[in-house]
């Protein structure tokens, strides 16, 4: 399978903070891979290097075999085929939902208004928000807006999808409306890495599961592999954490 | 209770000025109702210097303080230069007296006796009123565009809008709403300070009171030029709330109206 995603020694600190200390990890076309680990273990942060917005400060990626990190490459090129999502929706308030999904590809891929709503009111459609399309983000429950925050990337017809703890903010109730669209997503073949605490949604989703601590990855595998046999003693204690806290 | 309060206070108020031993004079003076009337269109037809004078200087300033504030607001090294400007403008025009700025302005320009230079004092008062006025709503703006949460920035840049696009799209539109009262709050301050355009001797309300006092060793006229401004503020303020309710309801009120 061809190659979507790689990270070679990526290092990444906020000031004298080492919050990425070497990462190298591989993603291949229509894999979904999960990022578990502790808040603060560099997830986040992880993708929001893949997608530009921070600068990482050693290591390369690459997208479809392409440098993204080498010098004088486009970062808002690079931006359009790397979607992502965020834990808090980052929804822009003082649009409607439609506005909201028709921005970026009116206004960076210079669609006409009229092809960008149509395929975005397709994709509302898809996703059970058609009749929230002209709803402000404040009037939609929590589940509908991260819907309306996934939908917005895709109208960029992304590569590859990055998914940051995109339930970690919701009520528990409206945790499975997200998770659905996530596995619709994954049956469709998109490419997404998605950092979550849902272990047993990882362990449904995922084809590989990639344990980071303290800015390194220091397990992966196959999720059920890793879940029942840590081969790390940091995997093991913080997977009993997470079967203590009941979300495995 | 509060009315009663307010009706003892207000009594106790007025019947100590009016007991007070020059208040005849003084009523003589400043409320002298037949000179009020018949002052009125006069005054009233000079107060529309006012109204056309501000209202250039707003539309201006609108657009001109918002240049400024995101000039303020650009990052990197590279921009610091036209950081450093943004904000030297700013310290100077918000240190120096409006008053000084128009008359520096509104009778050395004209001076100059240069060709290409407008000799009009009162297009040199709108510019001293923008200058000064650019430099505060800039402030306001500015203000408006830090409150946007980073992440608003970060979730237009990670779909492809470039830093402009950004600024334009999802961060100024958001600040500007947010800026709506203390924006028009300084527009109010700016109207009053039209008055000030009188000590290049252009005949706008103030000035015109002041010809008709000096006649006539009568203040009615700035009592007339005093109501004219108020009138005038009392609908902005009015607006401003009216904006405000405006933009809850639109929120709120959005899909059913669409």
């Amino acid at each position: 399978m061809a190659e979507a995603l790689r990270l070679e020694g990526v290092r990444k600190a906020f000031g004298s903070l080492e919050v990425l200390r070497g990462i190298d990890l591989a993603l291949a076309e229509h894999e979904v891979a999960c990022l578990i680990g502790a808040s603060g273990s560099g997830k986040s942060t992880l993708l929001r290097c893949v997608n530009l917005l921070e600068p990482i400060d050693a290591g390369r990626i690459f997208l479809s075999g392409q440098e993204i990190t080498a010098p004088g490459v486009d970062v808002n090129r690079v931006r359009r085929r790397v979607g992502i999502v965020f834990q808090a929706f980052n929804l822009f308030p003082h649009m409607s939902v439609l506005a909201n999904v028709t921005l970026a590809p009116r206004k960076v891929l210079g669609l006409p208004k009229a092809q960008a709503e149509a395929e975005a009111v397709a994709l509302l459609d898809r996703f059970g928000l058609a009749d929230k399309r002209d709803e402000f983000p404040d009037r939609l429950s929590g589940g509908q807006q991260q819907r309306a925050a996934i939908v917005r990337a895709l109208a960029m017809r992304p590569d590859i999808l990055l998914l940051d703890e995109v339930t970690s903010a919701l009520d528990p109730e409206l945790v499975g409306e997200v998770l659905d669209v996530i596995r619709e997503l994954a049956a469709s073949g998109m490419t997404m890495l998605i950092a979550t605490h849902e272990m047993g949604f990882a362990r449904e989703i995922a084809r590989r599961v990639f344990f980071l601590e303290k800015g390194v990855i220091l397990e992966e595998g196959p999720p059920e592999l890793m879940f029942s046999s840590p081969r790390q003693e940091r995997t093991r204690q913080f997977l009993e954490r997470i079967i203590r806290a009941g979300r495995l | 209770m509060a009315v009663a309060s307010t009706l003892v206070f207000a009594f106790l108020v007025v019947v100590g000025i009016t007991r007070s031993p020059g208040y005849g004079e003084l009523e003589r003076y400043f409320f002298d109702w037949e000179r009020y009337g018949d002052s009125f269109p006069e005054i009233a037809d000079a107060f529309l210097l006012n109204v056309k004078i501000f209202s250039i200087a707003e539309a201006v300033i609108l657009v001109s303080a918002l240049g400024l504030a995101v000039l303020r607001s650009l990052p990197g090294p590279v921009f610091f230069p036209l950081r450093a400007l943004a904000i030297l403008y700013a310290d100077f025009f918000r240190g120096v007296p409006t008053i000084l700025v128009i008359l520096m302005l509104g009778s050395g320009m004209p001076a100059l006796q240069v060709a290409w230079v407008p000799k009009d004092q009162v297009f040199w008062a709108i510019v001293s009123l923008v200058l000064v006025y650019t430099a505060y709503v800039s402030e306001v703006y500015r203000a408006g565009i830090e409150s946007v949460h980073p992440s608003q920035d970060a979730a237009a840049r990670s779909l492809g809008l470039t830093r402009w696009q950004s600024l334009r799209y999802v961060v100024i539109p958001q600040a500007v709403r947010r800026v709506v009262p203390p924006l028009l709050n300084d527009f109010i301050g700016l109207q009053k300070d039209t008055a000030l355009v009188s000590v290049l001797g252009v005949v706008e309300a103030l000035r015109q009171s002041q010809i008709n006092e000096a006649a006539s060793f009568n203040g009615t006229y700035y009592l007339v030029a005093a109501t004219l401004f108020v009138a005038l503020t009392i609908p902005l303020a009015r607006l401003t709330d009216w904006l405000i309710a405006r933009d809850r309801r639109r929120r709120q009120a959005a899909g059913v109206a669409a």
